[in-house]
């Protein structure tokens, strides 16, 4: 699949021919196969921009009987490319090759040969093999003759399927090591980009309102700073969707578009939340100046899910971005994954200059330090919410952990939510502010 | 099995009126001169009823090699008697190629 759309995205979109040798498949197999993902093959060989060979090895209809070579191939290759001035191959699969000799130490050669002929000829190869015992490739041959390898893998983790791509090596770059997750959807390949290799985007320093001035006071700087990354923690009910309802509504104030990514609630149940605390987001909704991404986390990977996140935020270029709650993400993945996810999207919204605001969600109040998804260290805003019983009567508070660049209050404030909203009380302890 | 091999060349002189050979090449290399002398000899001791030998060079007529499904070289492929059979290599192990062209069963 891989490999067809190398061949198919170099004719369309590089004017690039291809050669498409199978040893598996058959031309019509093929055709049929890539025509799900939106690729019409038969249409391109008309056209004399692809060509496919379909070379039949079958294991047991050859005798071997002495000294040989792949000469064959090579001519019949040589032919392919000239046909359609072919500036890319794919040769799919190896094993498939393998399977049909019994002279492994002839085909090593043999294709060691083919590789340097490919080069000669300046094509871009794309050999298919399957991953082997330990090795990356079963015949081991990879180390030495491709300039490039990569590693596709697909796993089943929890029940929820992942794709992987890794650079294992690309001479002559400076590659990502890492496991990339990809998608196989209706248009090809893609890639989950991986926006920030390096952290070189520009810090802001202009804020932006939270939306409840008590808020701003104690945070320093005005508010959250643009392109930053707020994490709110809290237990059940401690009032960060209401905060983050806040922080939508002063952005719509503003003129800005809000994205809102919610995964554990549906929108008109949002819509009605917030509405009990003196927040009417309906007609920002009506407006075009907030939209709502809503998904169960448990409707697909967590590939999709990030992938999907990405496509919205490209498509819709909101300036802030509740994501509520990251927690609910746990539940599609291990926290390594997750973690990982998440530093994705934040990297791209950082790059992007959108603001997000995410809330996660922790056991309990004496548990708040820990977010469970680790990105604690990676958020420039971090704010715990509370619930304490004093007396009978119940008491929120709110305490900023951290506020990167900010002078921020160091004190655990009181805060009240009513049909006026959110609205922190003044201190009396006297603030020493660092 | 046992009758069989007690007599081949009884079967061999049999099958041996319909074979025709075609042996791929490319290009007249060592390999190929080999391949056809070992071949030669192989029928001349093997096939002594009548056989057709055909060198196809696949540098002149390139097409042939997608259309034969040919893939390494020398191929030896037995056009007839039915089923096709494919042999490669320089033909230098003669059991092998027997067992390939059907004239011996395999031990």
């Amino acid at each position: 699949m891989f490999a067809m759309e190398f061949l198919v995205r170099g004719i369309v979109d590089f004017g690039e021919p291809g050669v498409f040798m199978s040893f598996e498949e058959s031309a019509d197999e093929l055709g049929q196969n890539v025509a799900s993902i939106g690729f019409d093959l038969p249409a391109l060989i008309r056209q004399r921009k692809l060509f496919i060979d379909h070379v039949r090895v079958a294991r047991g209809e050859i005798e071997e009987s002495g000294d040989f070579d792949l000469e064959g191939i090579f001519i019949r290759l040589g032919l392919a490319i000239d046909a359609v001035g072919a500036k890319r191959v794919v040769l799919d699969t190896l094993e498939a090759l393998f399977g049909g000799f019994s002279n492994v130490g002839v085909l090593r050669a043999e294709l060691r040969r083919l590789f340097d002929w490919l080069k000669e000829r300046d094509v871009t190869a794309v050999i298919t093999g399957e991953r082997g015992e330990g090795t990356l490739t079963r015949h081991g041959f990879e180390e030495y003759v491709s300039d490039c390898v990569i590693l596709l893998d697909h796993r089943v983790v929890d029940q929820l399927s992942a794709r992987r791509l890794r650079i294992v090596k690309y001479r002559g770059t400076v590659h990502g090591t890492d496991e990339y997750p990809f998608l196989i959807r209706e248009n090809g390949i893609s890639v989950i980009p991986i926006t920030s290799l390096t952290l070189n985007h520009t810090a802001s320093t202009k804020a932006v309102s939270s939306g409840v001035a008590s808020l701003d006071k104690i945070l320093g700087a005005g508010g959250f700073y643009r392109s930053s990354t707020i994490l709110l923690t809290g237990s059940a009910g401690t009032g960060k969707s209401s905060i983050a309802g806040h922080f939508i509504a002063e952005a719509g104030r503003r003129g800005e578009r809000s994205l809102y990514v919610a995964l554990e609630e549906s929108q008109s149940e949002i819509v009605r939340n917030t509405r009990s605390i003196g927040i009417d987001i309906a007609p920002l909704i009506r407006n075009d100046m907030l939209r709502f991404h809503v998904a169960r986390p448990t409707a697909y990977g967590l590939e999709m899910h990030l992938a999907s996140i990405h496509q919205a935020a490209i498509a819709y270029k909101p300036s802030v971005m509740v994501v509520d709650s990251v927690t609910s993400l746990m539940s599609m993945g291990a926290g390594l994954e997750v973690t990982s996810m998440i530093v994705r999207l934040i990297d791209f919204l950082k790059m992007s200059g959108i603001t997000l605001l995410m809330t996660a969600l922790v056991e309990s109040t004496h548990d708040a330090n820990t977010t469970g998804v680790n990105v604690s260290s990676l958020v420039d805003v971090w704010l715990t919410l509370g619930n304490r019983d004093v007396d009978g009567a119940r008491m929120r508070t709110l305490a900023v952990i951290k506020a990167r660049g900010m002078d921020h209050s160091n004190l655990t404030h009181q805060f009240t939510m009513s049909k006026k909203g959110v609205e922190i009380m003044h201190h009396t302890a006297p603030e020493m502010r660092t | 099995m046992t009758t069989r091999a007690k007599t081949p060349s009884k079967k061999a002189s049999r099958a041996s009126q319909g074979y025709v050979l075609y042996l791929y090449v490319a290009g007249e290399t060592p390999k190929s001169a080999t391949a056809l002398a070992n071949l030669k000899d192989i029928c001349r001791l093997h096939l002594p009823a009548g056989h057709r030998i055909k060198v196809i060079d696949l540098l002149k007529n390139p097409r042939l090699a997608r259309d034969h499904q040919i893939l390494a070289l020398p191929t030896l492929v037995r056009e007839l008697p039915t089923p096709v059979r494919k042999i490669i290599g320089d033909l230098s192990n003669t059991e092998r190629v027997l067992v390939g062209l059907d004239i011996k069963t395999a031990r």
